[in-house]
């Protein structure tokens, strides 16, 4: 076995044989109440779209934790990579936050 | 941080670097982030056990599923036990954020390169283990689990939170039958003494070797792995758990247990380690049936993941 | 009254504990899961109907004696629901049968003029169609499948269809409580049964058993022998323990 894969894995992999024994990986997103985005559960394997949302729904809502769910193949996501972050992610322009403009006590809340 | 210093050109110093300061500054470290190879496999195999504990987990008490006293703990029981199988599934998740697949775990649980907890290697062998094994088995899980939300890899810690909310439900469940029990007719309370006298040593034992003799401890701490020793958590355990047993009018089979006013922690008798490393090893009651029971469920759906598999395309 | 709800309790308990002995067996740990949330609701559907009954019951027994202390003559479940679990493909069969039965029925008792009764089985035909989307899902999935997996499920749907009639099998003492509005018609179930299974089985590239052949008894206690060894086990920890609480 190898850990130098990519740690995000989408397609079911070969056993020993060469043939995949089990199903493919997909992502489950849970919307908890209504006026609320989905948001990632975790993840579960099944043969097809509609058997992964029903699995979803026995595996991450056992407890009414959801009221809609999506499922997307593991293997459709394409995430950011963590070595870039500082690039993407640390460019800090304080002028766009609120607390940048001094606004006179008279003037109250704003 | 003055570690991404661009005249650095080894990808891995600074992926070191970075992975240190992730761990000095108590934040988590996620699936995309370097990590050194022994953490990855470390985090590997300790998540993969503790997933194979839950599934293997299964069986000792599905056992009893069939044969419950009353409907109630039937119903109690299979929640339970579904629980267990949802939690094997949050933890192989977890698990595959590494890079290993879910066949790779299957193959080397049924192959026994990768081990589960060998609690799960004792028969239950009357009603009350249903207890004794939610209440001692759930309870000595819990107090490793409640540290591990605190672990440093996030998938791991978001997996034990959400096993940790559900979880304060079994142990409940497990003293309920219990304590149902002793109050119960003399047959009901001769066993849930029985249960304990069977499930104590080995519920013990569940938090691994004493520190003196865990290869892995060290290094797991530092890594944030593990925030507290074996031994420390089961200090914790049997603290806790002794005035429960006490409350219950049950007695813990262990001859050399005492409070001790000076240190505020009970002092208990040895662990038969012997026995406990040959239950590891292969040799408990139960080893090979649980094995044999996992991999013939997994043998017998071979043609029916290959049709879904088919009608898919 | 009493026996139409044992009958309601009966099918689904015995499916119940079919499903029970199936969690750790299944082809896949997300399988697992999901029988056990069948497996469940079957449990809470012969629940409530069992406690029901014990109002009309003379003897007043509670939802344990009439699970646990019946004899396999007593028990009053379709025959259908006893068939034991010969693999996958027999399991989803039987589910399938079961859950294009149970809707239409759940269907029209929701509406029943006993507002108890209706208030269960509108709970329970949540719970029952979501079933029949699960095991219709699978029948589909394997009669289109592999030819391995396509012989067994033709296998299982060839065997387990003798034994759906009994299902809507009924009681003389039933043309009262349905005059009432009470009770479901077995006639007006039928047809939406019927259609359900020559649908799926079509999408699935099945056959529809052809032989007339029916076993019929469960409604009166002449059970399939298969009976007499889940009883047992089910009552046996209850049964050694004569008047214990658990």
């Amino acid at each position: 076995m190898s850990y130098d894969a990519p740690p995000i894995e989408g397609e079911t992999r070969a056993d020993a044989t060469g043939k995949p024994s089990g199903y493919p990986l997909w992502e489950v997103f849970v919307r908890a109440q209504r006026g609320l985005s989905h948001v990632h559960a975790g993840s579960l394997h099944a043969p097809d779209a509609a058997s992964a949302a029903r699995s979803a729904r026995d595996v991450y809502t056992r407890r009414q934790e959801g009221v809609s769910i999506w499922v997307v193949p593991s293997s459709a996501i394409h995430a950011t990579d963590p070595d870039v972050a500082d690039a993407w992610f640390d460019s800090d322009k304080p002028y766009r936050h609120p607390t940048f403009y001094e606004i006179p006590e008279a003037i109250g809340h704003m | 941080m003055t570690v991404t210093d661009a005249t650095s050109t080894d990808p891995s110093a600074v992926g070191q670097a970075r992975f240190d300061e992730l761990l000095a500054d108590g934040r988590k470290v996620e699936p995309r982030d370097w990590m050194p190879d022994e953490y990855r496999k470390t985090m590997i195999r300790q998540i993969a056990q503790h997933a194979h504990s839950e599934v293997i987990g299964q069986q000792p008490e599905g056992n009893w599923i069939t044969r419950a006293p009353s409907l109630k703990r039937k119903s109690i029981l299979m929640a339970k036990v579904q629980d267990e199988a949802g939690h094997g599934l949050y933890l192989y998740s977890a698990a595959e954020t590494l890079g290993v697949s879910r066949d790779e775990l299957n193959e080397m649980l049924h192959s026994g390169r990768q081990k589960y907890s060998s609690i799960f290697n004792y028969p239950t062998l009357s009603w009350s283990d249903m207890g004794a094994v939610g209440w001692l088995v759930d309870g000595a899980a819990i107090t490793n689990q409640v540290m591990l939300t605190r672990t440093s890899y996030g998938p791991y810690a978001r997996a034990m939170i959400k096993i940790c909310k559900e979880e304060s439900f079994h142990q409940r469940q497990g003293f309920e039958i219990m304590l149902t029990m002793v109050n119960g007719t003399a047959e009901q309370k001769a066993m849930a003494q029985d249960s304990l006298n069977r499930w104590w040593w080995p519920a013990l034992a569940m938090f691994g070797p004493p520190d003196a003799d865990s290869t892995h401890t060290t290094q797991s701490i530092a890594w944030g792995i593990k925030l507290e020793t074996n031994d420390q958590l089961r200090q914790k355990f049997v603290d806790m758990t002794v005035p429960q047993a006490e409350y219950l009018g049950l007695t813990v089979p262990d001859p050399d247990l005492r409070w001790n006013d000076e240190t505020g922690h009970y002092e208990f008798g040895a662990i038969d380690w012997d026995d406990f490393w040959a239950v590891v090893k292969g040799d408990g009651p139960c080893n090979r049936e649980r094995i044999a029971h996992k991999v013939k469920a997994w043998e017998d759906g071979a043609w029916v993941r290959e049709a879904g598999r088919a009608h898919a395309e | 009254m009493l026996s139409y709800l044992l009958r309601l309790a009966d099918d689904n308990l015995v499916l119940a504990q079919r499903l029970s002995a199936l969690i750790a067996r299944m082809p896949e740990l997300e399988e697992d899961i999901a029988i056990a949330n069948i497996g469940l609701d079957h449990l809470g559907q012969a629940r409530n109907f069992y406690s029901y009954a014990s109002q009309f019951d003379a003897l007043g027994r509670d939802e344990d004696q009439f699970a646990m202390l019946r004899s396999e003559r007593e028990f009053v479940n379709a025959v259908l629901v006893e068939q034991p679990d010969v693999d996958f493909a027999h399991t989803v069969v039987r589910q399938f049968f079961v859950d294009a039965y149970q809707v239409p029925l759940y269907e029209v008792l929701a509406a029943s003029t006993d507002e108890t009764l209706a208030g269960m089985a509108a709970k329970a035909l949540k719970e029952a169609r979501y079933h029949l989307e699960y095991s219709s899902g699978w029948v589909i999935r394997l009669g289109d499948g592999t030819s391995e997996s396509h012989e067994r499920c033709q296998t299982a749907v060839d065997t387990l269809w003798p034994f759906t009639a009994d299902l809507f099998a009924g009681e003389t003492s039933d043309a009262e409580l349905i005059a009432q509005g009470v009770a479901a018609d077995p006639a007006v179930l039928r047809p939406q049964f019927d259609r359900t299974i020559s649908a799926v089985l079509a999408e699935a590239q099945l056959r529809c058993p052809s032989d007339p052949y029916q076993r019929l008894g469960g409604r009166t206690g002449f059970h399939t022998e298969h009976l007499g060894h889940l009883l047992p086990e089910m009552q046996s920890v209850y049964r050694a323990h004569p008047g214990a609480t658990w």
